[in-house]
């Protein structure tokens, strides 16, 4: 071993070290912002030594260092660009995006190498030997391809429909017996693996791509079905997918970097899932096989219809000045109306005539957890001001207004009283139990889960109809001339 | 069967790496509040970009006269470097706003 591949290990271990300390910050608010800096520090010298000092197994240095500057610099500038100019409402299927770049380069790695090592041998010298010349391809290095190339293709393919989903360009879709579909399709893709495998047919490269057509298909029917509003869970899913990916090319490689960081994610983001099944309270079964759709349509014909009461914009200005304690519920709409500046300034407006204003955060509000903290906290709302769950709840009975903006399901009482409702379970904000409530949303359409949300229809409550935005603005207008 | 026997004594240290990964993956994380779990999403998310060394090595490895791997492995940097690059600024975006607030 040269000098040049020691310096190369220790690297790697350096780029290891950085990628654990970096996923150990990032889970505390206080040095998450760091840590992201340090495992972008540890993957820059981990590329920038891998081009510098590689040799492979011959001795030789990298090649076509123009194409891996190229390629380096044509990823670096649109990922940059993007991620900059991306709007926070979007951000989620921004990392869904990024994460499928991921898996189809894992993916790509596969097909390169079978390539590589399928051209490598000539037929013509096993010919009548009893034997395909598949049977002396190595089997571990085969098993760690195929691996990369299923997990990959299905994080690239699944990833694609999440973004596609959260972007609102398609809609879920179901057939039925699509999960018996989904399961055959699975086995018969691990059923061709284990044939070349194990048997190395003369289809051996026939059936590699058709697993690799196979794997992608099944990333999309697997994905299709699940709500919109399990993307979340879905894209943390599928970034754990990635990151084995990524450790298949380090068995491959035999490059500890790799396999760390990827086994790191597979891991971490694994757990992640869960964590975030656990907030919504539900398995990670029924969030993957019970697909909101289908059973929020049983419930609309049986759903709770009733009469609801409108509220005009200068009722609710003069309800919220003269009350003592208000708080506000942030939901998906609000950050679709990018109405953040606004809430912000109706809460400083309320403040100084002297009324309580405190934000009630749900934790998976929006379309991702987290996803209200980081909203309000670009408009400068006071870290403060934002009440988790669990926090708030005992408060609600001595809450004069609750003003829910752009929010439902996590409002929706059928999570505490109605077993057959689909988010039964959940945990919610019990904004019911204050004097009143104001629900500001466009319509009176469901929410994202599709179902019906009783406490519309409660004497206490009050619709306020408008694009969050607006209706604050017009509160805030209201408000400045009583 | 007996080949894929020997890759793994031969790659026992690596399978041992795997195990302990798992099990450090888990730790780590283990207490994250629901306020981080996105940006902690999207920071594993640009981690598992590491998948960009594996490219690079690929798109260097290949044989200048194949044009096929060459394409190929150019679209496999590309791809890569847009995981980690966007994964890490993404992230950073998020948690800049979290930090504002202090």
């Amino acid at each position: 071993m040269n000098r040049m591949e020691s310096l190369l290990l220790f690297i790697y271990l350096i780029a290891s070290i950085t990628f654990i300390l970096g996923l150990k910050m990032l889970s505390n608010p206080k040095t998450a912002r760091k840590g992201n800096t340090v495992a972008a520090l540890g993957m820059g010298i981990a590329i920038i030594g891998t081009i510098l000092l590689y040799t492979n197994d011959a001795g030789d240095h990298l090649g076509n260092h123009v194409w891996i500057i190229g390629g380096l610099a044509i990823g670096g500038v649109i990922g940059t660009l993007s991620a900059k100019n991306v709007k926070m409402t979007a951000m989620p299927q921004m990392v869904s995006l990024f994460n499928g770049m991921g898996g189809a380069c894992a993916a790509l790695i596969s097909i390169i190498e079978f390539k590589h090592l399928v051209h490598d041998f000539k037929p013509e010298l096993y010919a009548g030997g009893g034997y395909t010349y598949f049977s002396t391809l190595d089997g571990g290095v085969l098993l760690v391809i195929l691996a990369g190339l299923i997990i990959g293709s299905v994080s690239f393919a699944g990833s694609m429909i999440a973004w596609a989903k959260l972007d609102g360009r398609l809609n879920d879709y179901a057939f039925n017996g699509q999960h018996i579909v989904n399961i055959f399709m699975l086995i018969f893709t691990i059923g061709l693996s284990c044939m070349i495998l194990f048997l190395r047919p003369e289809e051996t490269i026939t059936f590699f791509y058709a697993i690799l057509a196979l794997s992608a298909l099944y990333g999309i029917l697997f994905v299709l079905p699940i709500g919109g509003a399990d993307m979340p869970v879905v894209i943390s899913l599928l970034n754990s997918f990635t990151g084995i990916a990524a450790a298949c090319g380090g068995f491959l490689y035999d490059n500890s970097a790799m396999l760390t960081g990827g086994i790191l994610v597979g891991a971490a983001g694994t757990l992640l899932t869960v964590l975030m099944c656990n907030a919504m309270n539900r398995s990670l079964l029924n969030v993957l096989i019970g697909s909101f759709g289908a059973s929020a349509q049983a419930n609309q014909s049986a759903g709770a219809q009733g009469t609801y009461k409108e509220m005009s914009i200068s009722d609710a200005a003069v309800l919220m000045s003269y009350s003592s304690k208000v708080v506000i519920v942030p939901g998906y709409g609000l950050a679709v109306a990018q109405a953040q500046h606004a809430c912000h300034e109706l809460e400083k407006l309320l403040a100084d005539k002297g009324v309580e204003v405190t934000y009630a955060i749900h934790p998976v509000a929006g379309r991702m957890p987290g996803h209200m903290n980081v909203l309000l906290a670009e408009a400068d709302v006071p870290y403060e001001k934002l009440k988790e769950m669990e926090e708030i709840n005992d408060e609600f009975p001595s809450i004069d207004v609750v003003l829910v903006l752009g929010a439902n399901d996590v409002v929706n009482p059928a999570a505490k009283t109605d077993p057959s409702s689909p988010i039964y379970g959940m945990p919610i904000l019990d904004v019911e139990l204050a004097k009143h409530v104001i629900v500001n949303k466009r319509s009176m359409k469901p929410g994202y889960a599709g179902i019906e949300n009783e406490l519309f229809f409660r004497p206490k409550t009050s619709m306020l109809f408008g694009d969050s935005k607006k209706v604050l603005q017009d509160l805030i207008a209201e408000i400045k001339n009583l | 069967m007996e080949q894929i026997l020997q890759w793994f004594a031969e790659h026992q240290d690596m399978i041992y790496i795997v195990i302990l990964m798992v099990f450090v993956g888990i730790e780590v994380i283990g207490r994250v509040p629901s306020v981080l779990h996105t940006p902690l999403m999207s920071g594993a998310n640009a981690i598992h970009g590491v998948v960009i060394i594996g490219a690079i090595i690929v798109m260097g490895n290949a044989d200048p006269e194949d044009i096929t791997a060459l394409i190929l492995g150019f679209l496999a940097v590309i791809l890569g470097t847009l995981n980690v690059v966007g994964g890490f600024v993404v992230t950073d975006r998020m948690l800049e706003m979290f930090n504002k607030k202090k």
